[in-house]
């Protein structure tokens, strides 16, 4: 569905896409996941012929993109960066600009497939008040109505549920995954591991320019080869088991074999109780905490192992700090 | 695509305040002037003023002049800087261009509508004033200005006051009318293109439309000092008054078919500029 090979961008000399290659296959819901400013915008841009690849190949749905874009566009729903539309205009009246522009939907049903979209993204009874009245989370779903409009065979967005409350979020859930499962391929790009977590069955994650990672969300997130056990008998347990605890706390083992049944099996033939037991996941968070580093609006400097107070020993191979220390000290 | 645009435009509240605003300053003037019946004297205040009290079928024209220095200008410069920064920075652009629609017909449909806009600007301007002339000024035949060599604004009302010339019937009149105001649409199509190609370039409309508006200003500057002679014939406003010449009798060509010239190049140039640039850029809005 999406392929791009060594696709990298460079604006002056700042590197922003460093050689991703993307793999998006036919009926993904793909989670395409990053840092802030890791990049992820300018290459859902780039997919969109919006911004031109410095080198590098894209190929949707089979098309090279920028060249043949436009053949592809039509059959593509896209949100980038927060939802937009005419201020003055309503809702529906911004529907239909949207429709008509370009390559067009008909007029004869567009009216019709207007209320369908509008029905499909929760603002089916929405009056005509123009869209700078509306709230943040009725932009959303009118931003997702807009790429809906069409139905298109690929969907492309960038943070979908931003503004939307638990309930929203749910519902646009739930409307992807019904889309997805008729067909349409979901490319998602996100910050935010819940939303990928919950409804992606790939991931992308993409660090300071660089896809770090591509693969089944369910092999990410494989078993450990460890099991979770929580008990009340903690040191029962560990006797019972020993040798096989890797690690213990106040009422937690980890404990190492996945085969939870027989392990609960063992203990509660011990006397021991077991309160919880599980096989022990990576969760989507640290898998990504462990391959990407913190997003670019975070503005500090390099992390110190403190800043020396007055009673401490001023123990640092920062310049600063030495050169305080050389005076103090002449 | 052009009729989505031309869609945009109606719907937008603004291009009908401007335009209110534009047929509204010559009824203003008008009204003054029927009142008091004081017309500015021979080669002063906007051209064709003083002669409008003798008839009120020339106020269009002197309606033209009232509104040509600042108003049109600033009116068009504002529609034309809005046309692509305004969509960059509304968040519209990507999704248009993503619906998919090129990027040249974009471009041309908001030329298109940027004509269309000029255009009824200027024909309502006129054509308000026709009706508040006859109304408030009668519309008896006048005489045309005496063919003078003379090629400036204030010659020409002087001439014009001299009612030596040969009378103007209506028709007469009106065909003059109409050959000013393609020649003012087509100055303004200038600015509205340099406009235009400063929208491409910034992502706000406010400093594309002042951008085009400084250039206007600099030129109207360099137009006015004879030092900068060598680049007069160049300015994009050294022809703008050569309207004026429609109401000589005989019509004075030259000047008017420099203007036409000139204005033609601009618009050539910086549409070319404004498609080259934007057909490359990256859309980052």
């Amino acid at each position: 569905m999406i392929a791009t090979r060594a696709l990298t961008k460079r604006y002056g000399r700042l590197l922003v896409v460093d050689q991703i290659d993307l793999d998006v296959r036919d009926g993904d819901r793909y989670g395409f996941l990053g840092p802030n400013g890791s990049g992820k915008t300018t290459v859902v841009r780039m997919l969109l012929g919006l911004v031109y690849a410095t080198s590098g190949e894209i190929r949707v749905m089979g098309k090279p993109v920028p060249k043949q874009v436009a053949d592809v566009l039509p059959s593509i729903g896209s949100l980038v960066e927060g939802p937009s539309a005419y201020g003055h205009l309503s809702g529906r009246a911004n529907l239909a600009l949207i429709d008509a522009a370009g390559t067009a939907g008909s007029r004869r049903t567009r009216r019709r497939r207007i209320a369908d979209t509008l029905d499909r993204v929760g603002l089916g009874g929405i009056d005509n008040r123009p869209v700078k009245r509306y709230s943040l989370g009725m932009r959303q779903r009118l931003g997702l109505a807009a790429a809906l409009l069409r139905t298109p065979r690929l969907l492309i967005l960038d943070e979908p549920t931003n503004g939307l409350d638990p309930q929203g979020i749910r519902e646009i859930r739930d409307l992807l995954i019904e889309l997805n499962q008729a067909g349409t391929t979901v490319f998602l790009s996100s910050h935010q591991l819940s939303e990928v977590e919950q409804l992606c069955t790939r991931v992308g994650i993409v660090n300071q320019g660089r896809l770090v990672e591509q693969d089944e969300l369910a092999a990410l997130r494989a078993p450990t080869g460890r099991a979770i056990v929580r008990t009340p008998d903690v040191a029962q347990a560990r006797d019972l088991l020993d040798g096989r605890v890797e690690h213990s706390e106040a009422d937690r083992l980890l404990v190492s074999g996945t085969d939870t049944a027989m392990l609960n099996a063992q203990l509660v033939a011990g006397g021991v109780r077991v309160s919880e037991i599980s096989a022990e996941r990576r969760s989507l968070e640290e898998v990504v905490l462990a391959v990407t580093s913190s997003g670019s609006d975070r503005v500090g400097g390099p992390a110190r192992g403190g800043i020396p107070g007055p009673g401490r020993p001023g123990g640092g191979d920062v310049l600063e700090q030495g050169d305080v220390a050389g005076r103090e000290q002449p | 695509m052009i009729r989505v645009e031309l869609v945009k435009l109606v719907r937008r509240p603004r291009s009908w305040v401007s335009i209110l605003l534009l047929c509204g300053l010559p009824v203003v003037v008008a009204v003054f002037v029927a009142v008091t019946h004081i017309a500015p004297p021979p080669g002063q205040g906007p051209a064709l003023l003083s002669e409008v009290l003798s008839s009120g079928t020339l106020y269009p024209a002197a309606a033209l002049a009232i509104v040509l220095p600042i108003f049109l200008p600033v009116a068009v410069a504002v529609v034309a800087g809005d046309a692509i920064a305004g969509e960059a920075s509304a968040g519209t652009l990507r999704y248009l261009l993503a619906r998919p629609v090129g990027r040249t017909r974009l471009l041309v449909a908001k030329l298109v509508t940027l004509i269309v806009y000029t255009l009824s600007a200027v024909l309502l301007v006129a054509g308000t004033a026709y009706l508040t002339g006859i109304t408030l000024f009668g519309s008896k035949p006048v005489a045309a200005t005496p063919g003078g060599l003379t090629t400036s604004n204030i010659a020409a009302s002087a001439a014009a006051t001299s009612l030596s010339g040969t009378a103007m019937s209506p028709t007469d009149i009106a065909l003059r009318t109409i050959g000013a105001i393609s020649f003012i649409a087509v100055s303004m199509l200038g600015v509205g293109a340099i406009a235009l190609f400063l929208s491409t370039i910034t992502d706000s409309a406010l400093g594309a439309a002042l951008g085009a508006l400084a250039a206007l200003i600099t030129s109207e500057v360099l137009v006015t000092l004879n030092a900068a002679s060598a680049v007069d014939p160049y300015l994009p406003t050294r022809y703008w008054l050569a309207w004026i010449d429609f109401f000589r009798d005989p019509i004075v060509w030259r000047n008017i078919e420099r203007g036409f010239a000139l204005q033609a190049v601009y618009v050539l140039v910086f549409l070319g500029a404004a498609w080259a640039h934007f057909a490359t850029k990256d859309v980052t809005s």
